[in-house]
């Protein structure tokens, strides 16, 4: 264990702790940007700068590992300073559009202007660079105007999503992320699973279907488990006026972390879809008792209740266990649906229907 | 081996080639062959001897007549008369005073010879790079046999620590203090690396060791990897040096098949082996930890440190990382001892430096000098003195971020004490010298569109904070500065030096605080009096462009 001061609080540490996550165990916040939990630290945006005694300039407290006696100071008014200035740098050749940007609200460089106090400064570059909304992914909306620069989307990109979609092009005052070798998203082999976005601290990389919907204060959260496959990834269903508009993801899902694929986060459209069925739908001859057509036109599709659609499927699998024998039915479930769905369906099989005759699609 | 009675020796390096070094060899042999002389006369090649003025060179030995510039057309005549009839060309002499440069082995002309102290550049210029053998017979790989043969790896890091020997690529870190750092670092994989990735504007003292003597680094590079316990070894050369790239691959398969590079060197356990990696054309891959990301194969971006490259460096493995004038110093140190090479220099800064002088004087080229002399002694006796008409203004020393000394600072031995001393620095050895003709708001203004151009991109200090002093210096030069713009700089680019992840982003302002510390009257002018006092800037708003194309202007 590694012992060091922090603001004057003797910490405790493992070896390999950075100075960030020694501060965060004794609730000393220091702000960062480029920096993410899930991602490899690289201290490029020198926000987390803290001053470490015997050195002779700040160190970033992202990538700093926290050493045996180290004496660290995260708030110094020297401190203040160099955050504000590079705070300012940042927004300098930022556009002013916060009013109309998608993130504002959930914005990491705007909660940190607020929380230093940091006014656009009238020095900075009078013009927009590139074009907003640049890129044809019907996912991801690309705004390169409002990059900070931090390497985020392409750390989640190479990291999470092993995709390589996102790199850093030219130098100096110019870099900014391309995909591949500055092509489009998708030529550059991108799968949209949207972590780029995920990982945005700014409106830079945004959600292109959600856009000007509706933004994070306005949404209430729904946390739920994805129907598309077995996984059971969990997200949050962002609904505004009783419509699902987008969906987030988040660390707190226990599976699936902040990693989703192109159906979890983007495949949501089907829920307010009309075509959509939201209630069973049965052959009239079932509900008026009538029989089945041999030649013609067949009955027509009538919509029913739960409990009718239930008790009808129910009383015809019934019949036919007693007409023809167990083994005449047979169960096949899905691997889109979960474990415990696929646990219950072998159980119904098996005990209530007393037959062995249950598979699986992903057998085919 | 046949005895010849004479050798010709023609320069070679890129600029050589470009005046047509390479006719001049092949109508030589021509020449040599209708006199049937090819027996009795070799021709051969050497690298840049340090100047540019009088390329091709064409030395004939063992006379040590110094012909230039040649041109194919005298070949066949120099040919003749020199070594058929035995006489002096007159006409083809290389002009004397151009000739009283650097070149060691040129004492003979009296009167014009500034005493050379050569130890990195001791066979530049003097051997063929391309032979083995020569390098052999001149002490070459002797250092190593008695590194291997004499010596524990513990006793060659004594002695580098007892030399004082520091870090030539600027920093002036001790030597053997980093060895010994990388020797007791954790790990069974080791790696040496050299670099060679020369992109400090003006300064050429590295091209000229690995263009005109590669084997100097391979058998340094041996005794480093030795020293640590390291057994693979890479050197990151600049993508531009073409001809480097090509002698030290010559060098290496010729060490390779004479036992000194490879397995079991020098019939030992050791075993070595190097590869060269080319850079492609990034000024921060000089910077070590960008140069190990860029050998990576990933975008050359500096790292965090620490962890330092000395435990965590190439493949996340202990890592030496020595600029090649350091690892130059390796073998001659070995070879005569620490108390010789103390002996050089001055007791802080032992040793010799190599220097590159650019500007406004009548000598342009490289010297290597003893660590101490003054700018005065170096523009006076090395330079021959400014040009005519020309008085010293200020020199920049060590590059692009290196200081901007004024005149009256010349007298300031140039060691790395002293300058730290003078709150300036040495870097990487490039003086540029300017004369009353320099505008110093332009100059500044040309070094910090360099660097913001070459800054990485990494970190927010450096990639926004060079382009807005840019900026503004820009403003200055076209007469719309601000004094309040002064200040502001000043302040980013005390934050530049506090937050800036590498030493880039720390020095891209250097210069800018040296106009400020020692001409404000002259960037004043430019605000106050909308004037530039030299003339040089065009002090007009028409001109004022913007650097970047935008696609909507905000008004």
């Amino acid at each position: 264990m590694i012992n060091l001061k922090i603001n004057g609080k003797e910490v405790q540490v493992p070896e390999g702790t950075t100075v960030l996550q020694a501060a965060g165990q004794v609730g000393v916040t220091i702000p960062t940007l480029c920096n993410h939990p899930d991602l490899h630290a690289t201290g490029g945006c020198r926000i987390c700068v803290v001053d470490v005694k015997g050195w002779r300039t700040p160190m970033a407290s992202c990538t700093l590992p926290a050493s045996e006696g180290m004496e660290v100071e995260t708030h110094s008014p020297a401190i203040l300073k160099s955050r504000k200035t590079i705070l300012e740098l940042l927004l300098a050749n930022h556009p002013r559009d916060c009013l109309t940007c998608d993130v504002g609200g959930s914005c990491e460089l705007q909660d940190l202007s607020y929380e230093y106090q940091v006014q656009v400064p009238e020095w900075g570059t009078k013009g927009t660079r590139y074009i907003a909304d640049s890129d044809p992914n019907p996912f991801v909306r690309v705004d390169m105007n409002r990059c900070i620069q931090c390497t985020r989307c392409v750390r989640a990109c190479t990291e999470i999503q092993g995709r390589f979609v996102w790199t850093m092009a030219e130098r100096g005052f110019d870099t900014h992320p391309v995909p591949g070798a500055d092509t489009d998203m998708l030529d550059a082999r991108c799968e949209s699973c949207g972590a780029c976005v995920a990982y945005c601290p700014t409106g830079a990389l945004s959600d292109k279907m959600s856009y000007g919907q509706g933004r994070t204060h306005q949404v209430k959260k729904v946390m739920t488990t994805c129907t598309f496959c077995g996984v059971g990834c969990q997200f949050e269903l962002n609904v505004k006026d009783g419509r699902v508009i987008r969906v987030t993801s988040t660390e707190e899902a226990p599976v699936n972390g902040n990693h989703l694929c192109v159906k979890g986060r983007y495949g949501y459209d089907f829920i307010h879809h009309p075509d959509r069925l939201v209630k069973p739908k049965v052959r009239r001859y079932l509900i008026e008792g009538k029989k089945k057509k041999t030649k013609g036109k067949p009955w027509e599709w009538v919509e029913t209740d739960w409990d009718t659609a239930l008790d009808l499927a129910a009383r015809k699998l019934h019949d036919v266990r007693t007409n023809f024998g167990a083994d005449s039915i047979g169960v096949l479930t899905s691997a889109k649906c979960t474990n415990e769905e696929n646990y219950v369906m072998n159980k119904f099989a098996r005990q209530v229907l007393g037959t062995n005759n249950i598979d699986h699609c992903a057998r085919l | 081996m046949k005895t010849k009675r004479a050798m010709i020796l023609v320069s070679n390096d890129p600029e050589s080639i470009r005046l047509g070094a390479n006719e001049v060899v092949q109508h030589l042999n021509e020449a040599l062959a209708s006199y049937d002389l090819q027996d009795e006369v070799d021709v051969s090649t050497i690298s840049d001897v340090g100047y540019s003025n009088i390329l091709p060179l064409v030395i004939v030995y063992p006379d040590t007549v110094v012909y230039g510039p040649v041109k194919a057309s005298d070949a066949r005549y120099l040919v003749e008369e020199h070594l058929y009839k035995g006489r002096v060309v007159n006409d083809l002499l290389a002009p004397p005073k151009a000739l009283t440069g650097p070149i060691g082995f040129l004492r003979g002309h009296k009167g014009y010879n500034p005493a050379e102290q050569r130890v990195v550049l001791e066979r530049a210029g003097r051997i063929d790079p391309e032979s083995i053998e020569e390098f052999i017979s001149a002490n070459g790989y002797e250092a190593l046999g008695k590194a291997l043969s004499e010596l524990t790896p513990e006793g060659v890091i004594e002695i580098i620590e007892k030399s004082g020997l520091q870090g030539r690529g600027g920093a002036g870190f001790p030597t053997g203090r980093k060895w010994r750092f990388v020797r007791g670092a954790k790990g069974e994989k080791k790696y040496v690396v050299c670099n060679a990735d020369e992109s400090e504007p003006g300064t050429f003292k590295d091209r000229l060791v690995l263009e005109g003597d590669p084997h100097l680094i391979i058998e340094a590079m041996v005794i480093a990897g030795y020293a640590i316990g390291a057994d693979e070894g890479y050197i990151y050369i600049r993508g531009e040096y073409g001809l480097a790239y090509q002698h030290l691959e010559t060098a290496i398969a010729q060490a390779k098949e004479y036992g000194f590079l490879g397995d079991n060197i020098f019939g030992t356990d050791f075993c070595f082996n190097i590869h060269v990696h080319a850079g492609a054309g990034a000024y921060v891959c000089g910077e070590e930890t960008a140069l190990i990301e860029s050998i990576e194969g990933k975008r050359g971006e500096p790292r965090s440190r620490p962890p330092y490259p000395t435990t965590n460096g190439l493949w996340d493995k202990p890592t030496l990382v020595n600029n090649v004038e350091t690892l130059a110093n390796i073998p001659p140190i070995l070879r005569n001892g620490a108390d010789w090479y103390k002996s050089l220099g001055t007791p802080s800064s032992p040793g010799t430096k190599v220097y590159t002088i650019m500007g406004n004087v009548n000598f342009r080229g490289v010297i290597e000098v003893p660590m101490g002399i003054t700018l005065r002694e170096v523009i006076n006796i090395y330079a021959k003195g400014m040009k005519p008409g020309s008085i010293l203004k200020l020199a920049q020393t060590g590059g692009s971020s290196g200081s901007i000394i004024p005149a009256d600072l010349q007298d300031t031995p140039m060691d790395f004490e002293s300058f730290r001393k003078a709150g300036v620095s040495l870097g990487s050895g490039a003086l540029l010298i300017c004369d009353q003709h320099t505008c110093i708001v332009d100059l500044v203004k040309v070094l910090l569109q360099f660097f913001r151009f070459e800054s990485c991109g990494k970190c927010t200090p450096c990639r926004v904070g060079a382009q807005r002093i840019y900026e503004i210096t820009k403003r200055l030069t076209q007469g719309q500065g601000e004094i309040a713009d002064l200040d502001i700089a000043l302040d980013l680019i005390s934050e530049m030096e506090r937050t800036s992840n590498c030493g880039l982003g720390q020095t891209a302002g250097t210069a800018f605080r040296g106009m400020m510390t020692h001409f404000r009257e002259e960037v004043e002018a430019h605000i106050l009096n909308r004037v530039c006092p030299t003339g040089v800037c065009s002090m007009d708003p028409e001109t004022a462009q913007s650097d970047y194309i935008f696609i909507t202007q905000e008004k």
